[in-house]
């Protein structure tokens, strides 16, 4: 296993886990919270895609220099990606703990049983 | 039991997708077409150290501005949502000890220092305006855990995010006429690679970058702080 394979791996299963939680959970702040483990898996997966064997992070310094990046450096373009990503997750989620907290406040619970007019 | 069920085989067909995408990756040998540019013009174009800044500030600045505006919009729906009504009243919490008060007060302002110098490093270290100004918004979140009476006035924050958006705008309008095109480093000189006064308007554009997160995230945390207690 390299270090790339190891990252995905392991993103991959926080991707399942969040699913897990979303599908499983009863009550809304657990529902909540499996967003940012299916976010950090996604974000961990994209990142290792861009994972190159031997290769080190994409800033110049003493072990790369300016003339030599194309044969030292990873794929720069999935770790800006992902730093977008990163902060649009920290918003999402708090928009949803904000929902929450409405929810809790207009009806006096978070468990979804009770919720029953949003039941299918 | 039967919606168990049904999760158990979502979650089946979704690991055996992850599965084959797994065992069918490789990984390159060499930079594609896209990441070899970046990594052959970045220090001539832009001059900055660290590529990933190059590629969110300038190469993808637009992106940046758009994210920066979708964090301004979830913060704004926080605030609206929780925005505080009659009936609900604030419940005292106990107060914290010395020992944590004492220590917070002198954490608080180091910690914003560092954010300060994560933003400002951004285009030299694997620093840059996010992480900057996520780490500003948990030194807030440390003084309200501190003391919670104390308040940061909304309007403290709503000037700093305005203003730092407004001038985020400004330099990149001053691309337009000065370098290349809107959000252009090229408006103030290379300088020298490595060193903090390089990069163009790097520096200056991930500095405002930082403010502005920092005092969104900030408001966030203000407005779910507030809704606080029992109704």
């Amino acid at each position: 296993m390299t270090i790339g394979a190891i990252g995905m791996a392991a993103g991959f299963i926080l991707i399942l886990i969040g699913i897990w939680g979303f599908l499983n959970r009863k009550n809304i702040i657990g529902i909540i919270l499996a967003f940012p483990v299916f976010d950090t898996g996604l974000n961990t997966v994209i990142v290792a895609i861009g994972w190159m064997r031997g290769r080190t992070a994409p800033i110049i310094d003493s072990t790369v220099n300016a003339s030599d990046t194309l044969s030292k450096i990873v794929d720069p373009v999935p770790q800006a990606l992902v730093l977008t990503a990163i902060v649009i997750g920290v918003g999402v989620t708090a928009l949803l703990l904000a929902y929450a907290i409405r929810i809790h406040e207009k009806r006096g619970t978070l468990e979804i049983d009770k919720l029953e007019d949003i039941k299918w | 039991m039967v919606r168990t069920t049904v999760n158990m085989l979502v979650i089946i067909a979704v690991s055996s997708l992850f599965f084959s995408l797994f065992t069918a990756f490789r990984p390159d040998e060499k930079l594609n077409d896209l990441a070899a540019y970046y990594a052959q013009h970045t220090v001539a174009d832009t001059g900055a150290a660290n590529i990933v800044t190059a590629i969110v500030v300038t190469y993808r600045g637009l992106d940046t501005l758009g994210e920066v505006t979708v964090l301004f919009l979830s913060a704004s729906v926080v605030g609206f949502m929780l925005r505080r009504r009659a009936g609900v009243k604030h419940v005292p919490a106990a107060p914290n000890s010395e020992l944590f008060k004492t220590a917070a007060s002198i954490l608080a302002p180091m910690i914003l220092l560092l954010g300060a110098y994560i933003f400002v490093n951004g285009h030299l270290t694997p620093g840059g305006g996010f992480q900057g100004g996520a780490v500003v918004a948990s030194a807030a979140l440390l003084f309200f855990l501190a003391s919670p009476e104390g308040h940061i006035p909304h309007f403290v924050i709503n000037t700093i995010e305005s203003l730092s958006g407004i001038f985020y705008v400004g330099v990149g309008a001053l691309g337009l006429y000065f370098a290349a095109g809107f959000l252009d480093n090229r408006i103030l000189p290379l300088g020298e690679l490595g060193t903090l006064a390089s990069a163009g308007a790097i520096p200056v554009i991930y500095t405002l970058i930082g403010m502005k997160v920092g005092a969104e995230l900030s408001s966030i945390l203000v407005n779910l702080r507030e809704t606080g207690g029992e109704e």
